[in-house]
């Protein structure tokens, strides 16, 4: 089995993940208290990816990045750079697939918050910014947790997206669940069945800790 | 003492479960005066609260503090709730789950503020010993008191208190207020608060406002307030609570707690439809008969 496409879905979730989760934090916080009328346009449009065909999603990123099309020849031109077929392209991919893994949680997490505690720390003299940092993160980890493993999984797990934006060049965009496809055609079912193992250990794995975390940070704020 | 009055004149639009009512309060807290804010719920009492802390901007009207105007709707003026040297009680205390007791208190300071004051205040609300503890460890009149001493952290000039002892035993309350009549002396702030409870209103507030469906029905000392009949003020007046009522030979058989015993009384069988468990009342001695107030 050559360790390639794992250590590159690795590597594709690990920097999916982080990247998401900067963009989604200010996103969530202005989506939990926001009382904005056009909320629900926003809202939907980062569900989209739920419901939507990964192929759909990655048919139009691919027609939107495709050099030959106006906005992928102004990446190439001012920005040199190149999203159809390249690893890049495929982060770019995965954090608007993986968007609302990300920002449902924080969001919601944020929401169940008591409104008081916010307003405790405004009439403590503290500012929005400290109040975020200092007081309603710091009280939504299990939310952030589940929103930072949904992400990495779900990455971990695409395949749509990942086969029409980047292809199967190995090394590059061929990743574990492109590896597997490729494997099945070529019907090697032996060397399909060991990444596919791969990802069903990894994964139980990582969903396990972080529900034991969870449990456990549920127990300290509610004492039985 | 602070010298300085708070004014407030506001218009705002409240929904309730009745509906939407229109808030119009117009009312001017003395310096250093404890005020009650008391009514049905529903009434905008805490609504009133929220506005002077900054934390809803009234539709329209005017908060002045003195000579600061912390709300001017006609100038566009809103003053933000850090701004304002308000110290807020919240009815579900706020306290900050993942900080200890000191923490929650520290948080409150000041940038370059002496954390001396936090002892201090440690020491005043009796919660020394639980400093390292989580808000989660504490019972109810212990959470009560950090929530306090934080509120206080700032040295505000008005403390507003949302039903801060509704969740509070009787025994309990006592202490509270006995603590927050100790540190109104000591600290000297305008203090509004919210409360059902006529016997914290009596103890507590100098003057009380009576808010119904968004306005001020009435406003006086608790004396003029709760006795209608000028007349008879003179004759002694007990707070009571009814805990059960009964019929015998044609009259009604009332339990009821009365400075904190239980006492029987026989009135006319006319009152039984309001003199229901729960209720309160005022009672007066009178040679022929004893008098009953109903109070909501």
């Amino acid at each position: 089995m050559d360790p390639e496409p794992l250590w590159l879905t690795l590597r594709l979730a690990t920097l999916t993940t982080l990247i998401l989760f900067v963009i989604a934090l200010p996103m969530a916080y202005w989506l939990a208290y926001s009382r904005f009328k056009g909320r629900s346009v926003v809202e939907a449009i980062i569900g989209m990816p739920l419901v939507l065909p990964p192929s759909v999603l990655g048919f139009y990123l691919l027609l939107a990045f495709s050099p030959s099309r106006a906005f992928g020849q102004w990446l190439e031109s001012t920005l040199g750079l190149r999203l159809v077929f390249s690893f890049p392209g495929l982060v770019v991919a995965s954090i608007i697939y993986s968007l609302p893994f990300m920002i449902y949680p924080l969001q919601a997490g944020l929401q169940s918050l008591p409104a008081s505690l916010r307003e405790a720390s405004y009439t403590l003299g503290k500012s929005a910014w400290t109040t975020f940092f200092k007081v309603l993160l710091p009280n939504s980890k299990s939310a952030i947790l589940t929103a930072l493993v949904l992400t990495f999984a779900h990455t971990v797990g695409e395949f749509g997206v990942v086969l029409m934006i980047g292809g199967n060049i190995p090394g590059v965009t061929k990743v574990a669940s492109v590896a597997i496809y490729n494997e099945v055609e070529a019907l090697n079912y032996d060397a399909a069945n060991q990444y596919a193992l791969v990802l069903f250990v990894v994964t139980f794995l990582i969903l396990s800790i972080i529900y034991t975390i969870n449990n456990r940070l549920l127990r300290v704020r509610h004492p039985a | 003492m602070s010298d300085t009055p708070l004014d407030i004149s506001i218009r705002h639009s409240l929904s309730t479960a009745q509906g939407v009512i229109s808030m119009e309060v117009a009312l001017a807290v003395k310096p250093g005066e404890i005020l009650a804010l008391t009514g049905p719920s529903g009434a905008g009492k805490t609504t009133l609260l929220r506005i002077v802390a900054g934390l809803i901007q009234p539709q329209s009207g005017l908060v002045r503090y003195g000579s600061e105007v912390w709300t001017d709707t006609t100038g566009q003026v809103l003053r933000a709730p850090q701004r304002r040297p308000v110290g807020f009680v919240f009815q579900d205390y706020a306290l900050f789950p993942h900080l200890t007791v000191r923490q929650n208190l520290a948080f409150a300071l000041d940038r370059g503020q002496d954390e001396g004051i936090v002892d201090e205040l440690l020491r005043a609300v009796e919660l020394t010993e639980l400093a390292g503890q989580k808000p989660a460890q504490l019972s109810g009149g212990q959470q009560q008191r950090v929530a306090l001493a934080r509120a206080l952290v700032r040295k505000p000039q008005v403390l507003l208190l949302d039903e801060p002892m509704a969740a509070l035993d009787r025994s309990m309350r006592y202490r509270m207020q006995d603590l927050l009549l100790d540190l109104h002396w000591q600290y000297r702030f305008m203090m509004i608060l919210v409360t059902h409870d006529l016997a914290e209103i009596f103890r507590l507030a100098d003057r009380v406002a009576r808010l119904e469906d968004g306005r001020i029905a009435q406003v006086g000392s608790p004396g003029e307030i709760y006795t209608h009949n000028q007349d008879l003020s003179e004759e002694p007046l007990l707070y009571g609570e009814v805990l059960s009522v009964e019929v015998a030979d044609d009259q009604l058989v009332v339990l009821a707690l009365i400075q904190q015993q239980v006492r029987r009384l026989r009135l006319p069988q006319a009152l039984a439809p309001q003199l229901t468990p729960g209720r309160s009342f005022l009672l007066r001695y009178s040679l022929e008969t004893p008098m009953i107030e109903l109070i909501d």
